[in-house]
């Protein structure tokens, strides 16, 4: 009876295709519909199996008072979809979810931010938006604006500040919510390094505080950092469930499958998108294994839909227990890069600098974005694997040495 | 920290549960959801009301501008070309008393049935009863009928028309056409979730039943025959009503006031009911 404070028994979410993405139909559309297949009118009830698309299947799990876990999965795998059963967005198709106590939740920061309205009166909005009491906004009022760091700029139109500052401001209502349940969705995606740092720290606060939070990211680093469990869903079904570090590498072990090449598919809704990933050895032929010493190329085809500016390309490189190791982007050497890209095919090529990869396999995931601003795709891609070769240069048994570099440091003796 | 010991404290007493599940809606617990978010509620409209204006040059006014324009053209109309008898009334006047419910209800009508559509962000990303939104639009029009309604009491004083005990009828008349607002609202934001052909359909309807509504004409114009199902539209007995009140000269019009009633509350439970049926899909479709 006590100790939950999430019990999710047995829930299934199914849609209807398309309803998700083609938003609406028109009232000819739906009479068209059941003139052309009549058929379909007398038997909707009927779950035909081609019409519905199961976004969650059967889900189970508890989350104790003060526990903070971490929702892992590929896209699709039902991951949003269970933020929004659980922040009763909408309601699952079977099953049931017992809640205790309040939930907030930062499915996308600046819900209900009106362009029009200052910073000041976007705050009472914002905050009663998610739940929060009159009284209870005017208590943190002064808090949220330190954390936001907009002081001088409260009684502006909100349309009238930078992006960064309009992330600022709704990050910090939404991180002053201190409800008893936070369920938080890739938010920490937004704002500079400095200010994605804070936020870490306040979302820390919170868990630490006795919440109990969700976190769904496809950052695997702070989930290890935040979370000490997490809970791995694929396609719509739990796959796997417990300690962070070990869900973390059965994750990405799956995902990457040794292939040297990786096609992805089209996304109509979206800005631009990745279209395909390879792996390259010098040559321009297509592997996942690479000797010490050598640098793979990843070749990167993507499709921008809407013109866009300041967005860039990167690549990120983790290790098989899903430490990050090092992310580059396009425009790191080329800041022209950040001006205006039109629509169009683009493929990039980048050479990893990783000549000093000890031998293991690496994964890499791709992401095109306005950093600190949105996110418009974001792929785990690939993995490579750095072979050994035997000898590493004049280098012996250098396959068996410890450590995630293998370096060739030259020695001196006086 | 004082914010801290705010949420302390409050997680400390008996933790409400709550469940989710395919589906679970009685008409009380609407009105109990309704209660526990009324700040949000009054938030919402405070929002539309403060938006409503904004980077226009003339501001506020237009709220008193859009009747007044309306009853110098009809004023020119109805009452100099057309000559349509006014009961012995200004024909300005007879026309601007009956404007202002009737802007009152059309704004409302309209503002609540795109309410939903236009709040798409918050559907999809927060939750709160959803019937919030198209009540909080439909209170937003209050304001603007409360500057349009001192300026109709200063045009009676310009013109010395007496004032009576029965200006305490407005109220009861406002609600009357805030609530045939919400109910056609209710039916129709529902319905433009799934189909936008609500939103240009709305221009006609309203403008069928402005015609559909003594407000360019007197209601005596009607013959008695067809009076029964005239007084089928709730806001017959909402605008006569409030000639009667302001103005006195007419006949009280409580036949056609009780009719409206009844109308109004099969139309408001019907709505509700429906709204409710399909509030738990808005999030899918919208």
């Amino acid at each position: 009876m006590m100790g939950y404070r999430i019990k999710v028994e047995n829930i299934s979410k199914r849609y209807k295709l398309g309803a998700r993405s083609a938003s609406y139909q028109t009232i000819r559309e739906r009479i068209m519909d059941s003139l052309t297949r009549p058929s379909r009118g007398l038997h909707q009830q009927r779950d035909t199996g081609e019409d519905f698309i199961w976004a969650l299947r059967d889900v189970n799990f508890d989350v104790a008072h003060g526990e903070a876990v971490g929702i892992i999965g590929r896209n699709g795998a039902g991951k949003s979809t269970l933020l929004k059963i659980l922040a009763r967005i909408t309601r699952p198709t079977q099953g049931s979810v017992r809640l205790r106590g309040r939930v907030g939740s930062l499915l996308e920061v600046g819900t209900g931010f009106h362009p029009e309205l200052t910073g000041r009166e976007n705050i009472y909005l914002n905050g009663a938006i998610l739940g929060m009491t009159r009284v209870e906004i005017k208590a943190r009022f002064d808090a949220i604006v330190d954390f936001a760091e907009i002081e001088q700029f409260l009684d502006t139109p909100v349309k009238r500040y930078s992006s960064g500052m309009y992330m600022r401001l709704a990050f910090a209502v939404a991180a002053h919510l201190e409800p008893e349940i936070l369920l938080v969705d890739e938010v920490l995606a937004v704002g500079d390094h400095a200010f994605q740092k804070k936020c870490l720290g306040k979302m820390g606060e919170v868990a630490e505080g006795g919440r109990t939070v969700l976190f769904v990211s496809h950052n695997m680093g702070a989930i290890n950092q935040l979370c000490p469990r997490s809970i791995w869903l694929e396609r719509g079904s739990v796959r796997d469930d417990g300690q962070s570090a070990t869900v973390i590498g059965h994750y990405l072990a799956s995902n990457y499958r040794g292939e040297a090449s990786i096609k992805f598919k089209p996304k109509p809704d979206k800005v631009a998108q990745f279209l395909r990933v390879r792996l390259l050895d010098a040559s321009g032929r297509e592997t996942a294994e690479f000797p010490c010493g050598v640098s793979p190329q990843v070749e990167i085809g993507f499709e921008i839909k809407q013109a866009v500016t300041g967005a860039h390309v990167a690549c990120i490189v983790y290790s098989s227990s899903g430490t990050h190791l090092f992310s580059t982007a396009d425009d790191d050497m080329d800041p022209s890069r950040r001006g205006l890209r039109n629509p169009g095919e683009y493929t990039a090529r980048v050479s990893l600098p990783v000549e000093q990869l000890n031998v293991g396999t690496y994964h890499i995931a791709v992401g095109i974005g306005v950093p600190g601003i949105e996110v418009f795709d974001r792929q785990e891609a690939l993995s490579f694997s750095i072979i050994d070769t035997g000898d590493f240069g004049t280098m012996k048994e250098a396959g068996r040495r410890q450590g995630l570099l293998l370096v060739q440091a030259r020695w001196t003796y006086e | 920290m004082k914010a801290r010991a705010v949420t302390e404290n409050s997680i400390q007493p008996t933790i409400p549960e709550v469940l989710i599940g395919p589906a679970n809606h009685s008409m009380r617990s609407v009105f109990s959801d309704l209660w526990r978010y009324r700040e949000l509620l009054l938030f919402l409209a405070w929002r539309d009301v403060k938006v409503r204006y904004k980077q226009t040059v003339l501001g506020a006014a237009w709220a008193l501008l859009q009747p007044l324009l309306t009853m110098v053209i009809f004023s020119v109309i109805f009452g100099l070309l057309a000559g349509l008898p006014s009961e012995g009334i200004p024909y300005p006047i007879f026309t601007f008393a009956a404007l202002l419910p009737w802007q009152l209800f059309s704004f409302a009508l309209n503002m609540s049935s795109i309410s939903l559509v236009a709040d798409q962000n918050l559907i999809s990303k927060v939750y709160f009863p959803r019937l919030v939104i198209p009540l909080s639009s439909v209170l937003a029009g209050i304001l603007d009928f409360a500057i349009s309604f001192v300026v109709l009491l200063a045009m009676m004083l310009i013109l010395r028309w007496p004032f009576s005990w029965r200006l305490a009828l407005v109220p009861v008349l406002v609600l009357l056409a805030l609530a045939t607002a919400m109910a056609v609202g209710l039916w129709l934001s529902a319905l433009n979730v799934q189909y936008r052909d609500v939103r240009y359909t709305l221009p006609f309807i309203t403008q069928f039943w402005m015609y559909a509504t003594p407000i360019a004409y007197s209601s005596t114009l009607i013959p008695e025959k067809w009076m029964a199902l005239y007084s089928l539209n709730p806001m017959v007995g909402v605008v006569e009503g409030f000639r009667w009140a302001l103005l006195g000269k007419t006949e009280f019009a409580g036949v056609s006031l009780l009719i409206s009633f009844l109308v109004v509350s099969v139309l408001l439970l019907g709505g509700l009911r429906y709204f409710q049926h399909v509030e738990d899909i808005f999030a899918d479709v919208i």
